[in-house]
């Protein structure tokens, strides 16, 4: 057993446990202790990406943190969640520990897929996080099938599936909505708006911005939420979750946010209006959190504990990942078949 | 025993599945009430209630679907109507079925079974009519069976729905309302994989799948009034595939030949030729000779059908020529 830290969520691997906190109980400090672990992760990546000991596509989460901490603490353990690409901030609310992580970006033996997924395509089964997909809309119908297993089994699981703006211009994700929501599935629908796929605004790629009334033709329950503020996620998850759990199906939940970093690293963001990220600078997660816990009496000397203690955690997690052997290579054609003869 | 078509065969065997196994889940476009455009899936709806539905026509959520329902430990079975029609949502399996157990290193795993039919007809039109059998073949990952038999439609299935990987059950539409044979309901379930020899011979291998073996064992049993004995493998299985049982045969024979419904180019059997000639050339004393449909579309008017589709005639032609080389 871990040491649970006093800042509550973290413990001293810098894993999160937010799924069994009950979010009314959790305080601002708290939820910018979690946020900083996601913060921290990503910045530590975008150095090892830039340095080159982490290779290939990165997609950082920067700014958008406020989602998987905020649905996460409204989740349970056993809720089966599915991201994209952009994922290592949701694999690490779900409970994945950072090392395993930082390991698997690293192309480490102790990553959590042993280095086979690298950043866009890793899963922690047993923190329930089914896993990243690198393919725009691919997991929304494979989260239905998580839910018609649960449906079918009896269980009260809630499955969880994250895609962006631009997933929602997938068929996949149509066909998903639609079979979900016919089929009554216990499943929530997240779509994290941050204004851009890739390099293209979604504005000059839908006629209706308001992205979550995709689910009205679907008969889905949907509203808009403010994605920067975690609380408004937990509430609309954990709404979401219940209305699931008893038996009424899906719900879309568009939750608005900026990413304050590029699609990937490396992107020049020559899309970016004017002072767009100054402004977001400062309606995003942290620095909200930061002007909350001032106005309640919250030092500035007492926030850079909190974001402190998050990043020593993960520093050591870091340092002991980077400590681990490479990925044996005589490994490679393991696993391909149940079976070593089916390799035939 | 039972006297079954090969479709009921193949009923049979899902009802085997669904009784056997809580886990097993049937589905697809009218598979449940419907009972299956081609009635593969009659009356297990009554049967088995809930665990056999019917799904919206979105190939992507159901191949998805299954996906997920497998990773979480059920037994999908799910029916995609043509083989054409997964080409809508070949990421599902090419993409995402066949990378979840080798990706996570074992710790996940997605045993669904995808069952499909394909081929042509009299009058099937260009997209209802393709052999896409080498594309499922290209995919690591998944297993690839292509039953010819009411027999085999039966096992081959129920091989597939236990093993642990995503598995694709490709059957063929002309072989469905054939004859009622004797079909071993019964029979022990083994694991996938396995040529079989269906006619031994001296002169010349034909290596065959599908629907095309008929054609095949009617033109090797007319080869033998020209004094040519084939013998005649039914392949079973792409992946796994059987490449010992090939060998054993050429080994005897010294003459092969690969004769599938799929076009020549990039074709199964180019596959097994390669293998043959990286690894056996010693063994044969002719070049491998490939029979297939040519490099075109395919018309829907018969006529047309029938100057492209190999029959027991041009696969005579072909052996007879063969067996003089
Ligand atoms: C099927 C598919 N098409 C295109 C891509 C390339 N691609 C990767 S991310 C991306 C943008 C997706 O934007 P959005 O859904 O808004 O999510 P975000 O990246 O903003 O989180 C694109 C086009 C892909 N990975 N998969």
């Amino acid at each position: 057993m871990t040491e649970i830290s006093t800042t509550g969520l973290i413990d001293g691997n810098g894993a999160l446990h937010l799924r069994s906190a009950s979010p009314e109980e959790v305080g601002d400090s708290e939820l910018a202790s979690a946020m900083w672990v996601l913060r921290g992760f990503e910045e530590r990546i975008r150095e090892l990406r830039v340095s080159g000991d982490v290779v290939g596509s990165v997609h950082l989460g920067i700014g958008q943190e406020a989602i998987p901490v905020g649905a996460l603490l409204a989740l349970r353990p056993g809720d089966p969640v599915y991201s994209t690409y952009r994922g290592h901030g949701w694999a690490l609310a779900s409970g994945a520990a950072p090392e395993g992580v930082f390991a698997e970006l690293l192309g480490r033996a102790g990553g959590v897929n042993g280095g086979r997924g690298g950043s866009a395509y890793f899963s922690v089964p047993e923190e329930d996080f089914y896993g990243e997909n690198s393919i725009v809309g691919a997991g929304a119908p494979i989260a239905c099938g998580s839910a018609l297993a649960a449906k079918f089994n009896g269980s009260d699981a809630v499955t969880l599936t994250v895609f962006g703006d631009g997933a929602l211009n997938q068929g996949s994700v149509s066909e998903a909505f639609n079979f979900a929501s016919v089929m009554k599935l216990p499943v929530i629908f997240i779509c994290e708006n941050n204004g851009y796929s890739e390099l293209t605004p979604i504005a000059s790629m839908v006629v209706n911005p308001m992205l979550h009334e995709r689910g009205d033709v679907y008969g889905i329950p949907n509203l808009r939420i403010d994605g920067n503020d975690a609380r408004a996620v937990a509430g609309a998850v954990g709404a979401a979750a219940a209305r699931a759990r008893a038996g009424g199906g899906p719900t879309l939940i568009e939750a608005l946010t900026q990413r304050l970093v590029g699609h990937y690293i490396g992107d020049a963001e020559l899309y970016r209006a004017k002072g767009e990220l100054d402004r977001a600078m400062e309606d995003e997660p942290l620095e909200r959190l930061r002007r909350s816990l001032e106005s309640s009496g919250t030092t500035s000397a007492e926030f850079e504990v909190l974001r402190d203690t998050a990043l020593a955690r993960l520093s050591a997690a870091c340092d002991r990942a980077i400590g681990q052997p490479f990925a044996d290579t005589s490994t490679v054609y393991d696993h391909l078949y149940s079976k070593e003869a089916y390799r035939g | 025993m039972a006297k079954i078509t090969y479709a009921q065969a193949i009923t049979s065997a899902l009802d085997r599945a669904l009784s056997e196994d809580n886990d097993v889940l049937v589905y697809g476009e009218d598979v449940g009430v419907g009972g299956g455009i081609f009635g593969c899936t009659k009356g297990l709806r009554a049967r088995h209630g809930e665990r056999v539905f019917d799904t919206p026509i979105s190939e992507s959520a159901i191949l998805g679907s299954a996906v997920g329902a497998a990773m979480m430990g059920k037994r999908p079975v799910v029916e995609i109507m043509w083989v054409d029609f997964s080409l809508v949502a070949l990421d599902q399996i090419v993409n995402q079925a066949v990378n979840v157990r080798y990706v996570s290193e074992g710790r996940l795993s997605a045993p669904l079974t995808i069952r499909t039919q394909q081929g042509a007809m009299p009058g099937s039109c260009a997209q209802h009519s393709q052999n896409l059998e080498a594309l499922f073949a290209h995919t690591p990952g998944l297993l690839v069976g292509l039953p010819s038999n009411a027999q085999d439609a039966h096992d081959m299935l129920l091989s597939g729905i236990h093993a642990d990987d995503p598995v694709i059950i490709i059957e063929n539409r002309t072989l469905y309302f054939g004859e009622k044979v004797d079909v071993d309901e019964d029979a022990p379930v083994v694991a996938p994989g396995g040529a079989r020899v269906v006619r031994e011979g001296a002169d010349l291998t034909v290596v065959s799948w599908s629907a095309m073996m008929g054609p095949v064992l009617e033109a090797a049993t007319a080869a033998a009034a020209h004094g040519v004995d084939v013998e005649v493998i039914d392949l079973r299985w792409l992946r796994p595939l059987d490449m010992p049982a090939v060998f054993r045969s050429i080994s005897k024979t010294s003459k092969l030949m690969i004769a599938h419904e799929a076009n020549i180019t990039g074709g199964f059997g180019a596959e097994i030729a390669a293998r043959v000639v990286g690894e056996a050339v010693h063994l044969l004393d002719a070049p491998v000779r490939r029979v297939g449909v040519a490099d075109v579309r395919m018309p829907a008017a018969p006529g047309l059908q029938g100057a492209l589709i190999p029959n027991a005639d041009s696969i005579l032609r072909e052996i007879l020529e063969l067996a003089r080389f």
